[in-house]
């Protein structure tokens, strides 16, 4: 255990900021490339959990359990946001027989 | 310290592999794996609690709730819907540009260089817990409500219609 | 009992209430309980509260009481309370508001019980004795104003009462508008006050008044423009023309509203106001004018019409001109007496009018009407009593009143006098045609009409009874000096005036001017009395159809009542109907309308051309957003 934390002493904050950062930029990619609606969400969750670990890691730089706390309430929003879009996306398959994000443009206007 | 950029890679390199393959069921997988890595990060910092909540809720529900769904549509390679290659490309350039971004925000913003100390004590499952239910009792108990919100609009959404069709 | 004064506007407010919302559940038996009950309580208040003034007042206090009950609002230094003022007058006025008021609602039980619409009717009858009170009791111009305002809406409401008929609508419009026109003047002199003085309250105003030069030009502007708001609700020249057109509500209405109470308010706020008037020489001068053509103008009209309400409705113009001749000479005590005994004998005309209409079957025209006196003796009696004491026929009510207005009127002028003298007379001979065509000769209606004709019901000919009473020693409430009276009610009144009675010189008349006077104007009204009886009934004259040409000059002139509508029609509703025409047409629809339009057009237009932007590729709006992110991290960093 003292092994473990030892290890995590030498990381400055900066890094953290920057590996988020990078996974968080790979969600939007994915977002932005991709035209298979499970695949977006997908990506969304990627981007909502490079910022819960940014979140821990302020938490355990300023020891402050707050952090934490919220980063459990996101998981609790985020596995409310899955269970809606994805039944969401059922219902679009149901109708179009496609889960390409290009058909929902016939909901405009 | 050398622990953290080798997960960290393998974090990156998987999370690429999520975006970029293109069956559907191998991006679920690899967005497991991924999370595994987080859960390793969170390990890392010393976040037990959280490092077991990732694990269960988001490698063991969430994503085997994306499985099934795939699984459920029939979903694989030969039916995935692809970009063109010009929006592919813009993609790209957009999600680079705000990555820079980003980079350069932290770069301008001059953020704390210091070290990240973990704090042995509050990542605990106990002293986590103790304040959940003190300081955030009420906020704790209103997410319980909103789960039971999105189940219920879950199931009232994914149920089929059992009325008949009057036009088909 | 003095504390409790609040419920006295309190009880017919709650009886409206009461009324106005279970309409459709009460039972007629009950909303008459609740409708006359309320005014009874508010009467027996009166008179008790009249019995605290009057024993004050023998006390040798001047008998006036301030009741503050809340304030109602403060605007910077302007601090204006729901306060009630009770003195000598506001005492009178109670008495003859909730007294008449109360007569007229039992009579009215009978008078509208066929009426679908009762409960309405009562529930409107009791808003409008709240109304009236407010505006009597109030202490300061706006609570008056309230009151002013609200009176004037119960007007419309039951003029206009049946409203399916198109006609009474537009009489009850026609009013209301008239009113306005009046009410916009209160308004404007409650600005005026409010900036000049500081305060609402009359004793605010009146007393910083009394420390004003006589003409001062302020005073002259708000007391013009209470007296427009008067012409307006007191049925002056020019704004007359809408108190003939109210007799389209039922008869008892025109008996308190239109002839007892709401149009004397013009009288009572003046008579309040009294100390500014006298400040302003010149604005009393206009009122004595237009008070003495009003007089002379409505008799001359009432001379010739056949509707038995149209003549009453002129005869009521002409007797609120007499007073505002009295007004206007210095006479505030002769003028309020007169309201006090115009209440008994002119409540008493319309409702034995209203009785009679009764039993002809709502025939209002006199020429269908006569020999009414054997089947109705009750009714013809007090209307007899009625008709002499309107004529100033001594001892009756109407003689003292008038003649004191008269004898006034001679001291500042005797030109005034004679106008005056004329328009009595002329009152004297329309009055008693108005009875011999009704009550005398032989019966000109129907057979179906005549085998209707019955005597009316107690609770119609009780009030009628007492107010002829009234009527009949009304008078001797205010006997001159010359008759070795006490002139009891101008002692009672003498604090409310006290101010102007500094201020203008007594007036002086040596009393054989006063015998002489008074003989002049009772010898003529029996001259009058006798001439109408020649012509009616002697000689059994019957005014000519409407569809005959009428003949002479001033006999159609008068039958047509000077033109003054089609004068009115030509001269205000044409032009303004002309100058709405054009701006509906130019300043409108092509101004405004244009740039309404067209401000919407350019948005319709460019959101047509935006809308393509919204493609409904999801796609794109992702990659905007991020774009949109980029972008103002950007500008963030750059504008660090």
């Amino acid at each position: 255990m003292d092994n473990i934390i030892q290890q995590i002493h030498g990381v400055p904050l900066n890094h953290y900021l920057i590996f988020c950062s990078v996974i968080f930029s790979i969600g939007v990619l994915g977002v932005l490339i991709r035209r298979n609606v499970i695949i977006i969400m997908m990506s969304i969750e990627l981007m909502l959990n490079s910022v819960n670990l940014l979140l821990a890691a302020f938490s355990a730089h300023s020891g402050d359990p707050s952090g934490q706390v919220f980063v459990f309430f996101i998981m609790a929003l985020a596995a409310a946001e899955v269970a809606v879009g994805l039944a969401i996306i059922i219902m679009v398959y149901r109708n179009t027989k496609s889960v390409d994000i290009e058909t929902l443009s016939r909901l405009r206007w | 310290m050398t622990l953290f950029y080798f997960v960290a890679f393998l974090s990156i390199f998987f999370a690429l592999m999520t975006i970029f393959t293109k069956n559907p069921v191998h991006s679920v997988l690899y967005l497991v794996i991924t999370f595994f890595t987080f859960t390793v990060h969170y390990i890392l910092l010393n976040a037990q609690f959280l490092a077991v909540v990732n694990f269960i809720v988001y490698m063991g529900a969430i994503m085997v709730l994306f499985l099934f769904v795939l699984m459920l549509l029939n979903l694989n390679k030969e039916t995935e819907p692809m970009r063109s290659h010009v929006v592919k490309f813009m993609g790209a350039i957009a999600g680079m540009c705000l990555l820079i971004t980003f980079l350069g925000a932290f770069r301008v913003l001059e953020t704390d260089t210091g070290l990240v100390v973990a704090d042995p004590e509050i990542g605990l499952v106990k002293n986590l817990g103790k304040v959940l239910f003190k300081d955030f009792l009420l906020p704790f108990e209103i997410s319980s409500i909103l789960l039971l919100t999105a189940m219920v609009g879950a199931v009232l959404l994914a149920k089929k219609e059992t009325r008949v069709k009057q036009n088909g | 009992m003095k504390e409790l004064i609040w419920l006295l506007p309190a009880i017919p407010l709650l009886g409206f209430l009461t009324i106005g919302l279970l309409r459709n559940f009460l039972p007629k038996s009950v909303v008459s309980l609740i409708g006359c009950g309320s005014i009874l309580i508010s009467f027996v208040m009166s008179c008790l509260l009249f019995k605290e003034v009057y024993d004050a007042r023998s006390a040798g206090a001047d008998g006036s009481f301030h009741f503050e009950l809340f304030q109602w609002f403060s605007v910077g230094e302007l601090r204006v309370n729901l306060s009630f003022l009770l003195d000598p007058l506001s005492a009178m006025m109670l008495l003859i508001i909730t007294g008449v008021g109360f007569l007229i609602h039992v009579y009215s039980v009978s008078y509208m019980s066929k009426d679908p619409g009762f409960a309405k009717y009562f529930s409107y009858l009791n808003l409008f004795i709240f109304f009236m009170l407010l505006l009597v009791l109030g202490s300061n111009y706006l609570v008056m104003f309230i009151g002013w305002e609200g009176v004037g809406l119960c007007s419309y409401l039951l003029i206009g009462f049946w409203f399916r008929n198109s006609s009474y609508a537009r009489a009850a419009k026609k009013a209301f508008v008239m009113n306005r026109i009046g009410d916009l003047g209160f308004l404007i002199a409650m600005f005026f006050i409010v900036v000049h003085f500081g305060t609402l309250e009359y004793t605010g105003v009146f007393s910083q008044a009394l420390g004003l030069s006589s003409g001062d030009g302020v005073i002259v502007g708000i007391t013009l423009l209470l007296f427009l708001a008067a012409t307006g609700k007191s049925a002056q020249i020019p704004l007359f023309t809408w108190l003939p057109d109210a007799m389209a509500g039922p008869t008892p209405v025109s008996a308190l509203i239109h002839a007892a109470t709401m149009v004397t308010a013009g009288i009572y706020m003046i008579a309040r106001s009294n100390i500014l008037f006298t400040l302003a020489p010149v604005t009393m001068q206009l009122i004595a004018i237009i008070g003495v053509a009003t007089a002379l103008i409505a008799a001359f009209i009432a001379l010739t019409q056949n509707d038995i309400k149209k003549v009453l409705a002129y005869s009521t113009v002409s007797q609120l001109g007499y007073m505002f001749l009295g007004l206007g000479v210095g006479a505030f005590t002769g003028a309020f007496f007169h309201v006090l005994t115009h209440a008994f004998f002119k409540a008493l005309l319309f409702l034995g009018a209203g009785s009679v209409i009764h039993a002809m079957a709502d025939q209002q025209d006199m020429r269908e009407m006569g020999g009414l006196k054997k089947h109705m003796p009750i009714t013809h009696s007090t209307m007899l009593i009625a008709t002499i004491a309107i004529s100033g026929i001594p001892p009756l009510a109407g003689f003292f009143s008038k003649d004191e207005i008269l004898a006034h009127a001679f001291a500042q002028s005797p030109v005034l006098w004679i106008l005056g003298f004329l328009g009595a007379l002329g009152t004297a001979f329309y009055m008693f045609r108005l009875l011999y065509l009704t009550f005398y000769g032989d019966f000109r209606g129907t057979a179906a009409q005549k085998s209707q004709l019955h005597e009316s019901p107690l609770t119609m000919t009780i009030p009628l009874m007492i107010l002829a009473v009234l009527s009949i020693f009304g008078g001797a409430l205010n006997i001159p000096e010359a008759l070795s009276g006490r002139m009891w009610l101008g002692e009672f009144l003498a604090p409310v005036f006290a101010g102007t009675n500094q201020r203008i010189e007594p007036f002086h008349l040596s009393h054989q001017t006063e015998y002489l006077l008074m003989g002049l104007s009772a010898v003529g009204a029996v001259a009058m009395a006798i001439w109408a009886y020649t012509k009616y009934v002697r000689r059994g004259d019957v005014p000519k159809a409407d569809t005959d040409n009428v003949s002479g000059g001033l006999y159609r002139l008068s039958y047509e009542k000077l033109y003054i509508d089609q004068l009115y029609d030509a001269l205000v509703s044409k032009p303004l109907q002309a100058a709405s025409k054009f701006f509906h047409n130019v300043v409108d629809k092509l101004g405004i309308d244009g740039v309404v339009n067209s401000i919407g057009e350019l948005f319709y237009s460019s959101g047509k051309g935006i809308r393509l932007l919204q493609s409904g590729h999801v796609g794109f709006y992702l990659f905007m957003m991020v774009i949109g992110v980029v972008a103002f991290m950007l500008y963030g960093l750059l504008t660090l």
